[in-house]
């Protein structure tokens, strides 16, 4: 065990940590963190690759309004733990962030409602016209978040990677294949949960164009962002619901807030 | 009095950058009480520090800034903007009470919210991580960077002109950022994000039906003759015409195999590809709108996608 390696592993997981309530940088997403946690454990392919399909499956995960998502960052800091620094396999760990998602999403309900009693604490320095007391709490905040991650880092680290291996083994191939099968299956649930969000029935249309465009194999994503931007920008000049009045006249004000707001500034 | 208190009391460009700066820590003691609301006194703390000196306003000031607040963490930032104004003009003397500014930044924030998810979370992340992720999954590099990177870029841009201009336009940003620009924006990028999501569905989604439909022997001349090719080798006389032969009747469509296997795969292929994954999408996206939780589908599908697998149904 090398002390530089725990060390660097424990930073990247308490980064993830203040990223998963932050949600500004992005060290909490797979592709990020997965990463960077196998550069840290010196195995830095199996983290690129584990953070490539954890990310495909986390697309969806969102916080929106008090609602709080799966936990990206415990599922990827703990299971790019035991792919790159136990030596676990890419499928298993995907099949394990799955369970470590909802783990996380518990700790963080609990850190939230922890901080409702940092918020009252704060209440009474402000009172007193403290700055340096507000800051203070809301750092502390801070760090709880971070330690969310990292504890549970340093014991999934803690653990002897003969246990690890010992367990891995005992998992049954018809299991481990299954679960691989059904990795590549769950990234629809992502999909479904960005769909649904943005879908209404004129929008439809164009998730039904992507679909079939996206058979002919030359047409890459770059490819596909442009015809994308091209149609977003059609539809905005040719839409009815931003259009109104075209054709009688207008009224002084001019029809496009962009401009006016570009014109003042 | 109040025109010369105006120029005292004025937020440099520097008091502004602060606060941008530590706006982006407005969530990091998120509670289940008031939410952002220590977040939202700490990104204000340089600009009252500056408006305000005694003891009794900074208290007033901060008590105020501690309410309920929450909204899409990024497009709190025009919200800041339009706050450091009228908090510039009450310490100058103005007659702003507390109701007013709260009403603000509530007025403000459930519009903004409902357009900075879709735009971020909805849209970009989505898009940018799979375009990442599928640079990573190839062994690139540049997967991670340019996720980094870009996300990073456009989310602090976002974050300081979104906020200048709050501070520039003062109350009038609510109606132009509520209004039609804002609307404009989430359905461009709604309209962006719906077809590339029809794109990655199929392309990225992992189904394999493996199960065989058909076992046919192929007819002897619909097959590449490979019983000459290796025959002349032998014999030490294999020329680069025969090369070429075998490379032209491949090109032409001849099977290489003695015996054509059909899976349901391919069957579905031939339908349209990826048309398994697109259904499957459909069914997640339809018992989302009946509530069932996303851990619950995925749940779900790992036990289906590990009894196919033992059926030999998947692979």
């Amino acid at each position: 065990m090398d002390i530089i390696t725990i060390v660097l592993v424990v930073f990247v997981a308490f980064l993830a940590g203040m990223e998963g309530i932050l949600d500004q940088f992005q060290f909490h997403q797979p592709i990020v963190a997965c990463t960077l946690i196998g550069l840290a454990a010196g195995n830095p392919m199996q983290g690129l690759l584990l953070g490539g399909t954890l990310q495909l499956i986390a697309l969806g995960w969102m916080n929106i309004g008090a609602a709080v998502a799966p936990d990206a960052a415990l599922a990827s800091i703990a299971s790019a733990i035991l792919v790159t620094y136990h030596g676990a396999g890419i499928s298993e760990g995907i099949a394990l962030a799955i369970p470590l998602a909802i783990a996380g999403q518990v700790l963080t309900i609990f850190v939230r409602t922890l901080t409702v009693a940092i918020a009252h604490a704060t209440d009474r320095k402000a009172t007193e016209g403290s700055f340096r007391a507000v800051e203070f709490y809301h750092i502390g905040a801070l760090m709880l978040q971070g330690l969310r991650i990292a504890i549970p880092a340093i014991i999934i680290l803690s653990v002897p990677p003969q246990l690890v291996t010992d367990a891995l083994n005992a998992i049954p191939a018809w299991l481990t294949g299954g679960l691989a099968v059904a990795g590549g299956m769950i990234v629809a649930v992502g999909y479904a949960m960005v769909i649904n969000m943005m879908a209404t029935p004129k929008l439809w249309l164009f998730f039904a164009l992507g679909f079939a465009l996206s058979a002919i194999g030359e047409l890459n994503l770059i490819a596909m962002g442009i015809i994308g931007v091209v149609l977003a920008l059609l539809y905005l000049q040719f839409a009815p619901e931003f259009n109104q009045g075209g054709g009688g006249g207008g009224n002084s004000s001019g029809g496009d807030p962009l401009d006016d707001i570009l014109n003042d500034y | 009095m109040v025109e010369e208190n105006k120029n005292k009391y004025r937020l440099t460009k520097k008091d502004r950058l602060n606060v941008f700066w530590r706006s982006q820590f407005l969530q990091a003691s998120w509670n289940f009480e008031r939410m952002q609301n220590i977040g939202w006194a700490y990104a204000m703390i340089p600009a009252l520090k500056k408006l305000y000196t005694s003891k009794e306003d900074r208290a007033s000031a901060l008590k105020r800034h501690l309410e309920f607040f929450n909204t899409h963490p990024y497009l709190a930032a025009p919200v800041l903007g339009v706050t450091l104004t009228l908090e510039e003009e009450k310490a100058a003397g103005e007659d702003i009470d507390n109701a007013a500014i709260q009403g603000v930044k509530i007025g403000m924030m459930g519009p903004l919210a409902g357009v900075g998810d879709p735009i971020f979370w909805g849209t970009i992340r989505p898009v940018l991580g799979a375009f990442a992720a599928s640079l990573a999954l190839s062994g690139s590099w540049l997967g991670p960077i340019i996720f980094f990177l870009a996300w990073n870029i456009i989310r602090m841009a976002f974050l300081w002109y979104s906020q200048e201009l709050g501070y520039v336009q003062g109350g009038n940003i609510t109606q132009n950022l509520a209004g039609g620009l804002m609307q404009k924006l989430t359905q461009g990028a709604s309209v962006l994000g719906m077809f590339i999501m029809g794109v990655l569905v199929p392309r990225w989604t992992n189904m394999n039906f493996p199960l065989v439909l058909s076992r046919v022997d192929v007819a002897e001349n619909e097959m590449v003759n490979f019983g000459a090719i290796s025959e002349a080798a032998n014999e030490g006389v294999l020329s680069g015409d025969m090369l070429r032969g075998v490379v032209e009747e491949i090109q032409a469509g001849l099977s290489i195999q003695p015996v054509e296997v059909t899976t349901l795969q391919n069957t579905l292929d031939e339908l349209i590809p990826g048309l398994a994954p697109l259904l499957l999408t459909l069914f997640c996206v339809w018992l989302l709108r009946k509530k069932v939780s996303p851990i619950t589908i995925i749940a779900g599908l790992f036990v289906l996608g590990t009894l196919g697998y033992v059926v030999g149904l998947l692979g």
